[in-house]
């Protein structure tokens, strides 16, 4: 059932000055509300715990796509179509935009934001995946200035995060690459379209003389938090890419990864998913 | 957010609209209880199900997820909007001479969500128009109309001629 509406509290400030001063005023109180593609979801089933929000949706300075020789910087409220249209996102960053491709339908993705799907936090987002494996930062902002962080570490617990009560999400930042890198990216749910994760896979690669040089891995819907997955990237890091390197990646990330039961899927389908989903990728990586 | 009634002007299918309303209220209530227009449908009201689409400056949005507030100043159009005058667009004809509307529930969020599609892609494949289509659920027609539908109405809008599918229409023969 619905929430009781008249115990909600919605502000929206018409500048990012004035939503920065809100959220110092009384820090915690107040949650920024984008698209709302999420937190409506909750509203309407009653399950929004939170009272206070701040409409952030008009805030221009958290909009907009700047592409420099060094990065490409999307602003928090840029939407999964936005993402997809993005000319040098396709080209560098395919796997943002083919998450992007496979969040919800077309109009969730005309609405939902980039910065939403990060600080919702959901372990089961389709986005941070392909963050996480393109070493994206993030720049928090308060009115006692502005800091960049890195994406991975971002998430310390189930939707917790080291952004504080006070701070706003605004820029997400992507390190261009001169290296060639191969990309994957699968999501696997009950089907292709307006579906929420099993699991999700990314990965890229460099690959030289049969051997990985260098690699990311993150997958999403197998732990508390999005999880980039540095033991097994150590494990294939300068390895060659053969049967008995593969068979040891599966077993490192089987120990890497504490999928769960929960509606959408158990444990036990995760765990193996995940584990072939590594092995697709890997022998899908041309020498 | 108080007892204080919000009011905000936009465009409403090609007017300008004044409404006040109380704050909390969605897109979809405002449109149905403060401007009494009933085309656009309560569905699941999670954002599943894509029946209450609308096209906000052009691009379609799940009303039930946007807030009323949030369309201060922007284009809204409900499938009031989507016919000119007493001449059907060419979408709402194919609809109606395919049969892709049973209970025609749906049928709003399909027409405005297909129409966003032929303004970027007048001349899409199956595949596009299923993935354009995949956020929006039918439980009468199986869907298969629906895609001849949108076919058949791009072919028009392109002014080419197009046999209207018999088989789906009619059955085997």
């Amino acid at each position: 059932m619905r929430a009781y509406i008249p115990s909600y509290q919605l502000v929206t400030p018409p500048s990012l000055g004035e939503a920065l001063d809100v959220l110092a005023a009384d820090g915690g109180v107040w949650r920024p509300f984008a698209g709302g593609t999420d937190l409506m979801v909750l509203l309407e089933a009653g399950k929004l715990p939170h009272k206070n929000y701040l409409n952030i949706w008009n805030l221009k300075e958290l909009r907009g796509i700047e592409v420099t020789a060094q990065h490409v910087t999307l602003g928090a409220l840029t939407t999964y179509t936005e993402v997809q249209q993005e000319k040098v996102l396709q080209e560098e960053f395919p796997m943002l935009c083919q998450a992007a491709s496979e969040t919800g339908g077309l109009a969730i993705q005309n609405r939902g934001t980039l910065g939403g799907n990060i600080v919702n936090a959901s372990p089961a987002a389709d986005s941070p995946p392909a963050l996480l494996t393109y070493d994206a930062e993030l720049e928090l902002i308060s009115l006692g200035g502005a800091r960049w962080v890195a994406y991975h570490g971002f998430h310390t617990g189930y939707k917790q995060m080291i952004i504080r009560p006070d701070e706003l999400l605004t820029r997400i930042r992507l390190p261009r690459s001169a290296d060639k890198l191969q990309h994957y990216y699968r999501k696997v749910g009950t089907r292709k379209a307006q579906a929420i994760s099993k699991v999700c896979f990314a990965g890229t690669a460099q690959v030289r003389d049969g051997k990985i040089e260098d690699l990311r891995i993150a997958l999403g819907s197998i732990a508390p938090v999005p999880l980039r997955c540095v033991k097994t990237e150590d494990a294939l890091r300068g390895s060659e890419l053969n049967q008995p390197a593969i068979a040891q990646a599966r077993a490192v990330l089987a120990n890497e990864i504490v999928p769960i039961d929960d509606i959408r899927s158990t444990s036990n389908y995760r765990h193996q998913v995940s584990l072939n989903l590594l092995e697709d990728f890997l022998r899908q990586l041309s020498a | 957010m108080g007892k204080q009634k919000a009011h905000i002007q936009f465009v409403l299918n090609g007017e300008t609209a004044e409404v006040a309303f109380a704050p909390h209220k969605t897109l979809l209530e405002v449109l149905r209880e403060d401007l009494g227009l009933m085309g656009t449908k309560h569905g699941c009201e999670l954002g599943e199900c894509g029946t209450c689409t609308v096209l906000v400056n052009g691009r379609s949005i799940l009303s039930c997820l946007m807030l009323g507030l949030d369309a201060e100043g922007q284009d809204v159009k409900s499938i009031e909007g989507m016919a000119n005058g007493s001449q059907l667009h060419p979408l709402q004809e194919t609809f109606a001479d395919t049969g892709a509307a049973q209970c025609g529930y749906c049928s709003p969020g399909f027409l405005l969500v297909a129409e966003e599609l032929l303004k970027k892609n007048p001349n899409p494949n199956r595949e596009t128009i299923k993935e354009a289509l995949s956020g929006n659920l039918c439980r009468c027609t199986g869907y298969i109309k629906i895609y001849e539908a949108v076919e058949l109405a791009a072919a028009r809008m392109r002014g080419e001629e197009m046999e209207l599918p018999r088989a789906s229409v009619y059955g085997l023969e």
